[in-house]
């Protein structure tokens, strides 16, 4: 609210420095705008950047990192009471007094003697720094608008290029935007490098890549966190990619040849009407794709299996009908699938990108043969074509890991290592949506797993989509 | 040589036409068998696509549309003096006040051990119950008089009024007996329960009883979340567009940014929630299961795609207009600002509009962040906790009660009206403002 | 010899060339006759190829009017015009390339040996097997030289086992005077070499299916003089045994290669006849300001 406040008056304060800086610039010229380098309104912003901008800064900064400040401070010095206590317990703690402080719902835990008479010592402590903080950063703020204006005024004058120097905060407002997409990426290493590092420490990385055995849940016991064997990622590692190939053998098929149908032999109508179409089932949201598995694919297998499992028994193939007979609503066919029906579209529109990109040359030059439709597109377009085709199946296959939804609401949570359809398996994505919904504490490997799931996936995926971007980009440069 | 020489084939190499005539007739005949089978695959493959995709929308439509039409029942319920503890409003079981008064409809009487009474009260939601409280707490004179009180009947009553469940379904495998379903028929012969509308699944939020379930919560959290997500994405994204594409030099910081971001909007969307978590919820303490931290995530993962769209739609700005502006003397900032950018606009716009529909339906992320808790009624602002419309439809669709699944599926057709408005809006504006160069 | 089909004659005087009825009955039967014209010889046999009442539509907008024209076999003909004049519309109707386009539509009779290529009960891949075709962009397609020669008779089926196909590289490669260059890297991709190489290597795809036509769009216009001149080389070549079309910007180019020439303008074939006789002597005054470069 303070901060709201006191954004306002600088603006206020802002606005008289352009009023400020554009009459002084007036006044310079006698009148004549003309005389001036730039136009008056900048001479005014250019003031009003001064005045505004650094100190802005400052209280977007105190707003966003001010807590951070607050804790720091408040934490750095812990009565003995609270040092008696588990790591956790301190944690908590320290934001029951913070919440405190700031008159929100503390946890319920009691505290009593020592530890409630440290607690109020903090409650008080944490609301002085609060103050503290808030009341520095405002006053700093103000110092910096003042100086940013007195700086600013005198500079103002006939020769004064009012212009370039706004053009300049621009620009760096520009760069800083891009690099907010470079930070962004910044910031998902080094979080998920930071986190898998501190879970590495309790898990050997080795046996986390190549063991065979995933039970989290276990290892949640003090005894057996460091119990390494539990946390093999193995099983996740096939599960995700049995149910990412049964989704490229929906996918890469029908997307494929919907896309050599439409680009090659569709008319203008059915173009401009299948193309919409395919992209409302692009879409739509994933979390849509999983409901449609679970409650409408899922049980529709199950059904049909049972079926021919009731056919099978009694049978020749009595075991095959009995295992049938057993399948589970989650089977990896099921999520596989409709994640296969998802990436439709995805593998669609990229290949029909591809395949326009093919030059029409080689089209008429194939046609002129005598050759026919299908024999171009099998002979001349998809040979030609193939580095991008395969760079979308790429792409596509990065997509199947990644995605989350579908997997989580329609394949199971067993961590099973096996290649049969219709077993359930779990994959990385599902673990990771386990690991950290619901109740946790932050520092348990268990939650920590999923940071090092997240960093696995992160370069996985990032490798595919860096060699996908790769082929793609040679390939355009070839046709352009 | 003839029509028919035409229409039969080549000539083979070197060979007289008559020779082979035949064998070319044959060899044409299996090129075409094998250009029609090529042709059908292609039909087959965009034909499996549109069943998929009727399935899909056909079957959401038929588990969903069910959930707009809703039974209440209205009775007047005497509030018995003798029952009514003025002391302790709260403690009074207002739910068996309100069972007497339908079995009073019913002509039945309670037995003894109150199983009776319990089957009458699976029957009525207890947000008659509460009525009756509020009405007491608003004026506590009505108390010994006779009030009538309008709200849902139980969700398991409302699928039996619509069909869903069945009277033909073995007792033992439906949720009410053959004794309940007679007085549910009962009531609605005598226009005690009256179907209609179901406008509180559009003014009521999450419950954990179905049939006082709504979305309003939900759509209120969504839009919160929607307007973080847009007041950090759109002017960042766009900002860094507008630098990479009209002034960025060439060299290989510029090549890192591009190649940075093209890898970014490929990145799983669960990535975003670990960083999420991570960065803005332990680092910072953003508050948890909020629309700011929700939107905060959803902005950094609709980054990426606003700034490809942006860029695409300033290339399509032809370099002429540049030239026309930077040779009258504008600066470099004046020609972007003032004539590319605005040029560029509905694409822009589009483009924007189109990643503000994806993130509406991202779910996974906001797992991540906390975002899966019960929240009951509307979000009280950025920061308080809230839930949103997809992550609505995950937690309802966990639900085990049948009800629920209905509901979901509703969840999911207000879901998709959102989200063909948005891309509607930018077909339309793309269709309105689209310059061909 | 004379008129080798009265009726076709009479076609050609009754719609598509009134001036020269107005010029004298005499100028127009010129075409036909076995009069020795300067560096070529019109061969005295049938017209391999007879337009007639030739229309194509490119959506609303028509492309082509009323063409009428008759093409010799064994020889070249160049159709000359400037830019957007008709000429690759009316050549692209020989082969019936305009089927690729969707919004295409040609009305007319085209006849190659009698029969219209435009009939029902022609298939346009077949008619393209007889019919073949040289861009104005060398076209190589991104596979080695000896797949890109072996393409025709392999998706026609005139050559199966793998040295019946040698035989027909090798043979195609030598006639279009290519085998020299290429003979030690015939598996390399074709798309490495260089222009003119290219655009020889698309003639022999072309010349592997022995075609009887041969229709080239401007080929020598991506090329360099040298490259170009070798093509013309090849052209003359290769008119004992194809009947050769080829749309040239260039006046000279016609000049050269051809033995008869037909001048488009705005979509109506202006003037047709031997190519020595229409540049020292054209009847047409568009015929002469295009000659004369006053327009094109």
């Amino acid at each position: 609210m303070l901060t709201w406040l006191s954004l306002l008056f600088l603006a206020l304060f802002a606005l008289a420095a352009f009023l400020l800086g554009r009459g002084r610039a007036l006044k310079a010229a006698g009148g004549a705008s003309v005389r001036l380098h730039s136009l008056p309104n900048y001479y005014g912003a250019y003031a009003a950047l001064w005045a505004g901008a650094p100190a802005a800064l400052l209280l977007l900064l105190g707003a966003v990192f001010g807590g951070r400040l607050e804790e720091a401070v408040l934490q750095a010095e812990r009565p003995a009471a609270v040092s008696a206590l588990t790591p956790d317990r301190q944690d908590v703690f320290f934001s029951d007094a913070r919440a405190i402080a700031a008159k929100e719902a503390p946890s319920e835990v009691a505290y009593e003697g020592e530890l409630k008479t440290a607690l109020d010592a903090k409650v008080a402590e944490s609301r002085k720094i609060t103050a503290i903080v808030r009341y520095s950063t405002i006053g700093l703020a103000s110092l910096v608008a003042l100086i940013g204006v007195l700086l600013a005024l005198p500079r103002v004058g006939l020769e004064f290029r009012a212009r370039n120097r706004v053009e300049g905060w621009i620009n760096g407002l520009l760069i800083a935007c891009s690099v907010a997409a470079v930070l962004t990426t910044l910031g998902i290493v080094l979080s998920l490098v930071w986190e898998s590092w501190r879970f590495f420490q309790s898990v050997n990385p080795l046996s986390f890549l190549f063991g065979t055995e995933w039970s989290p849940q276990i290892a949640m016991r003090a005894d057996q966190v460091a119990s390494s064997g539990a946390f093999g990622a193995v099983p996740l590692f096939a599960g995700t990619f049995l149910i990412m190939l049964i989704a490229m053998l929906v996918a890469a098929p029908v997307g494929l040849y919907s896309a050599i149908y439409l680009s090659e032999y569709a008319s203008r109508g059915m173009r401009s009407t299948i193309k919409p179409l395919l992209e409302i089932l692009a879409g739509v949201p994933t979390v849509v794709y999983g409901f449609f598995a679970a409650l409408t694919v899922g049980p529709l297998f199950r059904a049909g299996f049972n079926a021919i499992g009731a056919v099978l028994i009694g049978g020749p193939l009595d075991g095959v009908g009995q295992y049938l007979m057993e399948v589970q609503n989650q089977m990896a066919l099921v999520a596989g699938v409709v994640m296969g029906i998802m990436l439709i579209p995805f593998v669609s529109s990229l290949s029909d990108d591809i395949i326009n990109a093919v030059p029409q040359s080689l089209r008429d030059g194939s046609y002129a043969m005598g050759a026919t439709k299908s024999e171009t597109v099998k002979r001349v377009i998809l040979p030609a074509a193939l580095p991008g085709i395969m760079a979308a199946m790429l792409l596509a296959v990065s997509r199947a890991v990644g995605e989350t939804m579908i997997v989580t609401m329609a394949a199971g949570l067993q961590a099973k290592l096996t290649v049969n359809p219709l077993d359930t398996v779990t994959t990385v994505t599902v673990q990771i949506v386990t690991l950290l919904t619901g109740d946790q504490e932050f520092d348990s490997p268990k939650t920590l797993s999923a940071f090092g799931l997240g960093l696995t996936l992160f370069v996985v995926t990032l490798a595919l989509n860096i060699i996908a971007l790769r082929i793609v980009q040679k390939y355009r440069e070839q046709y352009d | 040589m003839t029509d028919a020489a035409i229409t039969a084939g080549a000539a083979p190499h070197g060979q007289g036409p008559r020779a082979t005539l035949s064998a070319a007739e044959a060899r044409l005949k299996k090129r075409y068998r094998s250009e029609m089978w090529f042709k059908a695959q292609g039909i087959a493959a965009i034909v499996v696509a549109m069943i998929f995709l009727v399935v899909l929308v056909g079957r959401i439509v038929a588990q969903g549309y069910t959930t707009f039409e809703t039974h209440s029942i209205s009775v007047p319920v005497y509030l018995n003096p003798d029952r009514i503890d003025r002391t302790a409003l709260d403690g009074v079981n207002y739910d068996y006040i309100v069972a007497e008064a339908v079995m009073k409809k019913l002509n039945i009487q309670d037995d003894e051990l109150g199983t009776t009474s319990g089957k009458v009260m699976d029957l009525v939601s207890r947000d008659l119950g509460f009525q009756l409280l509020d009405k007491i707490k608003a004026d506590p004179s009505v108390i010994g008089k006779t009030i009538t009180v309008t709200g849902p009947v139980k969700a398991d009553a409302d699928l039996y009024y619509k069909g869903e469940i069945k009277r033909a379904t073995a007792e033992e495998d439906r949720k009410l007996d053959n004794q309940q379903l007679g007085w549910l028929d009962q009531l609605e012969k005598s226009g005690t329960v009256k179907g209609g509308f179901n406008f509180g699944f559009f003014t009521k939020s999450d419950s954990t009883e179905p049939e006082q379930a709504g979305v309003l919560g939900a759509v209120v959290g969504s839009a919160l979340m929607l307007i973080i997500t847009a007041m950090i994405a759109v002017p960042v994204g766009v900002m860094a567009a507008v630098y990479l594409e009209e002034f960025a030099p060439k060299n290989r910081w510029t090549d890192v940014i591009e190649v940075n971001i093209n890898n970014l909007a490929a990145v799983p969307s669960i990535v975003y929630g670990l960083l999420g978590l991570a960065l803005f919820i332990n680092w910072l303490h953003v508050p948890r299961s909020s629309p700011l931290v929700g939107g905060l995530v959803l902005a950094l993962m609709a980054l990426p795609t606003v700034i490809i769209a942006t860029r695409s739609a300033l290339k399509a700005v032809p370099p002429s207009i540049r030239e026309a502006a930077l040779g009258v003397g504008a600066s470099r900032a004046q020609t972007v600002f003032h004539h590319v950018l605005p040029l560029a606009m509905p694409g822009v716009m589009t483009g924007a509009i189109l990643s503000l529909a994806h993130a509406l339906g991202e779910t996974a992320p906001l797992l991540m962040i906390g975002m899966v808790s019960f929240v009951p009624g509307v979000p009280e602002g950025f920061t308080g906790a809230s839930t949103v419309l997809p992550v609505q439809v995950f937690i309802w669709e966990n639900a085990s009660e049948r009800a629920f699944h209905e509901r979901t599926a509703a969840a999911i057709l207000v879901l998709l009206i959102f989200m063909i408005v948005m891309n509607a809006a930018a077909v339309i504006l793309r269709r309105r403002f689209e310059r061909r160069w | 010899m004379t008129v080798t089909n009265p009726n076709a004659l009479a076609l050609v005087q009754g719609h598509a060339m009134p001036t020269q009825n107005r010029d004298g009955g005499v100028a127009a039967p010129v075409i036909h006759t076995a009069v020795p014209q300067g560096h070529g010889v019109v061969e005295t046999r049938d017209f391999k190829i007879r337009a007639r009442d030739v229309n194509v539509f490119y959506g609303d907008k028509q492309a082509l009017f009323d063409v009428a024209l008759d093409i010799p076999a064994k020889s070249v003909t160049a159709f000359i015009g400037p830019s957007g004049c008709g000429k690759s519309t009316f050549l692209r109707c020989i082969n019936r390339m305009n089927d690729t386009i969707p919004s295409a539509r040609v009305q007319g009779a085209i006849e190659i040996d009698g029969a219209d290529v435009n009939a029902k009960s022609v298939d346009p891949v077949v008619l393209r097997s007889r019919v073949g075709m040289v861009f104005q962009k060398p076209n190589p397609f991104p596979k080695t030289i000896f797949e890109n020669v072996a393409y025709g008779p392999k998706i026609h089926g005139i050559a199966t086992r793998k040295d019946e196909l040698e035989a027909i590289v090798e043979s195609s490669l030598k006639k279009a005077g290519l085998w020299n260059e290429v003979a030690d890297r015939l598996h390399q991709p074709g798309t490495g070499l260089s222009g003119g190489q290219q655009q020889r290597l698309v003639i022999a795809r072309a010349i592997a299916v022995s075609p009887e036509v041969i229709l080239m769009d401007e080929p020598c216009s991506a090329l360099d003089p040298i490259a170009t001149a070798k093509i013309e080389e090849l052209i003359d070549e290769l008119r004992s045994q194809f009947c050769i079309v080829i749309v040239t910007h260039s006046m000279a180019q016609a000049a050269r290669v051809s033995q008869k020439t037909a001048f488009f303008h705005l979509g109506k074939l202006v003037e047709s006849g031997p190519t020595e006789e229409m540049f020292t002597n054209p009847r047409d005054s568009r015929t002469q300001d295009y000659i004369t470069g006053r327009f094109g």
